[in-house]
């Protein structure tokens, strides 16, 4: 047997890129969960709204429902799947036991949140694209500013990793992780304006929806897509961004400090 | 040379209950330094705060020179842990999770040496395995495997034997000794204390969280070992000589066996020149000596108890 003393070179973001391939396999071996699942449903979703109510129904002049709803279907994936790509690895980590093998590597805190953020923002964005090509079957959008569009899924998709990464470290067991998703991120999308616009609802449920964060994700996104909003996109930008640099922050320190994950 | 670990002062509790109180040694390096006591004397938490899981109350950890808290990116680099816990992720096989696993600290996958290991601990077989699917030996290998991919100078062994069969055991010490003679540093904890008699140069002895004795072992088991001289007499004795006293006689099998203690010091030629100035008549004779078990239930206290 050789000296196992003689170590490589040390390369300071292999730690990082190393995590990143790994978060990136994990939900790439279990496709037909973490991708296939969420495709069917967006599809399902895009066939009731697109091809049965579609044509028949319009809540926002000069488009069809089906042109209405496909944005907030395309972001409801997005962050659905960040969500529950960050808070599902970091808690199966924490549950099984996995996380001090990562733990007791040289990993900084700021490689950590970046690799699970990269790897839930890559998974996020596949089934976006992917529910995004499956809804040009249904109906064609004008995409107004594409770039502000994607700009948009992507802010939604880091603040909703974010939001998993601080879920699975306060998450005590499955019962009360699932209780994130259900009770609280299901209800802000579902009320957040996905399959109705904020403007039509009677007060104060129309001025109550403003506190929801989901708003202005959802709102922005469309207003990228359609040209038109219930609020402008430099407010719906901001309000997003302004939510993510907190959440950014409460994870970093969440994990710089060890919260749960060192004793 | 800077010490493989430097421990000052180190202290840690949990919910107010201490678990480390004011610990400091120092481990050398290239040495098989033993960590053994009672279960909640504190081993695992030492390791635990060396290893970075476990945040440290007070004091100070260094290894080789870097402080574990504030250069753990240079410490973290020269450890490997082998957790007591089996820690399970069945996402990868065997030969996914080898090649990776050296990533994570910062040194490029090297296949010749990832390959002896895979060879030295019999994992080739089991390579397009995932972990559940490993027995409890091979998921204890396969920890070891992982904890040496990035060739650590210090590796610590944190129960590394427990539930794991006879044999497995002797080949997994050998091959501990085997690292050791090229130049690893080990740091274990154990429940075998013989093993731990026969691998360890030096011995820490914890209870409630403090060090109840720090040794070379065999020093330890000298100092603290009692030998005993048993006499069969070709007569029974009713009354122990008042010469004898000072070995803490006592009699057996009908008076015709006595038991003496010997000095700590090895000297025992004055009690041959007392027994053979007593005329007793021996038949025979048998000396025992103690071993690292009745020195460890000696110093924690956990003989009294049973």
């Amino acid at each position: 047997m050789s000296s196992p003393n003689g170590q490589g070179v040390f390369k300071p973001w292999l730690p990082f890129t190393t995590l990143l391939k790994k978060e990136i396999l994990r939900f790439w071996r279990v496709a037909s969960q973490t991708l296939l699942t969420p495709i069917i449903t967006a599809s399902l979703y895009l066939f009731v709204f697109g091809a049965t109510l579609g044509e028949r129904i319009s809540v926002l002049e000069g488009f069809n429902y089906a042109q209405f709803v496909i944005p907030g279907l395309i972001l409801m994936g997005v962050i659905n799947n960040s969500f529950a790509n960050c808070s599902s690895s970091l808690f199966m980590s924490r549950y099984l036991g996995g996380i001090v093998d990562l733990l007791v590597t040289p990993v900084t805190p700021p490689q950590f949140i970046l690799a699970y953020t990269l790897a839930a923002m890559l998974r996020g964005s596949l089934v976006g694209l992917v529910t995004w090509l499956i809804s040009t079957l249904f109906a064609g959008m004008p995409w107004t500013s594409p770039l502000l569009a994607v700009l948009m899924a992507l802010l939604a998709s880091v603040l909703f990793a974010q939001f998993g990464l601080i879920a699975a470290i306060f998450a005590k067991n499955f019962d009360t992780l699932s209780m994130y998703s259900n009770f609280l991120l299901l209800p802000l999308i579902y009320l957040g304006g996905v399959f109705y616009p904020i403007s039509i609802l009677p007060a104060p449920w129309s001025t109550l929806s403003h506190l929801n964060p989901m708003f202005y994700l959802i709102d922005g996104f469309r207003h990228a897509i359609l040209g038109v909003g219930d609020t402008s996109f430099a407010v719906a930008f901001g309000v997003s961004g302004l939510l993510t640099i907190v959440l950014f922050l409460w994870a970093a320190w969440l994990i710089g400090t060890g919260k749960s994950l060192r004793s | 040379m800077d010490k493989a670990l430097h421990i000052e002062n180190l202290s840690k509790s949990f919910a107010s209950v201490p678990a480390v109180k004011n610990l400091s040694f120092d481990i050398e390096q290239g040495e098989i330094f033993g960590l053994l006591g009672p279960n909640g004397a504190g081993k695992s938490t030492i390791i635990n705060m060396v290893s970075g899981i476990t945040r440290i109350d007070s004091g100070s950890i260094t290894a080789f020179g870097f402080d574990t808290r504030s250069q753990y990116r240079q410490t973290r680099r020269m450890l490997g842990v082998v957790h007591q816990e089996i820690v399970i992720d069945n996402f990868f096989t065997v030969a996914q999770a080898l090649s990776m696993h050296a990533g994570y600290y910062g040194v490029d996958d090297d296949p010749r040496w990832r390959q002896e290991l895979i060879d030295r601990l019999d994992l080739g077989p089991h390579l397009g395995k995932v972990m559940i699917k490993l027995s409890g030996g091979m998921k204890r290998r396969f920890m070891i495997a992982k904890a040496l991919i990035h060739r650590p100078r210090l590796l610590i062994l944190d129960e590394p034997t427990a539930g794991v069969d006879v044999e497995l055991r002797h080949s997994l010490w050998e091959f501990v000794r085997e690292i050791n003679r090229n130049g690893t540093t080990i740091l274990l904890t154990t429940h075998y204390l013989e093993e731990a008699e026969q691998m360890c140069d030096r011995i820490a002895i914890m209870n409630h969280g403090e060090l109840v004795a720090l040794e070379p072992t065999r020093d330890l088991v000298r100092r603290l070992s009692r030998r005993t001289l048993k006499l069969w007499l070709d007569g029974p004795l009713t009354t122990i000589p008042s010469e004898l006293e000072v070995y803490h006689p006592r009699l057996e099998g009908n008076g015709r066996q006595l038991i003496l203690c010997l000095p700590t010091d090895g000297s025992v030629s004055e009690l041959l020149h007392q027994l053979s100035a007593l005329r007793l008549g021996v038949n025979d004779f048998e000396t025992d000596q103690s071993g690292l078990e009745e020195v460890f239930l000696q110093l924690t206290g956990a003989g009294s108890k049973s």
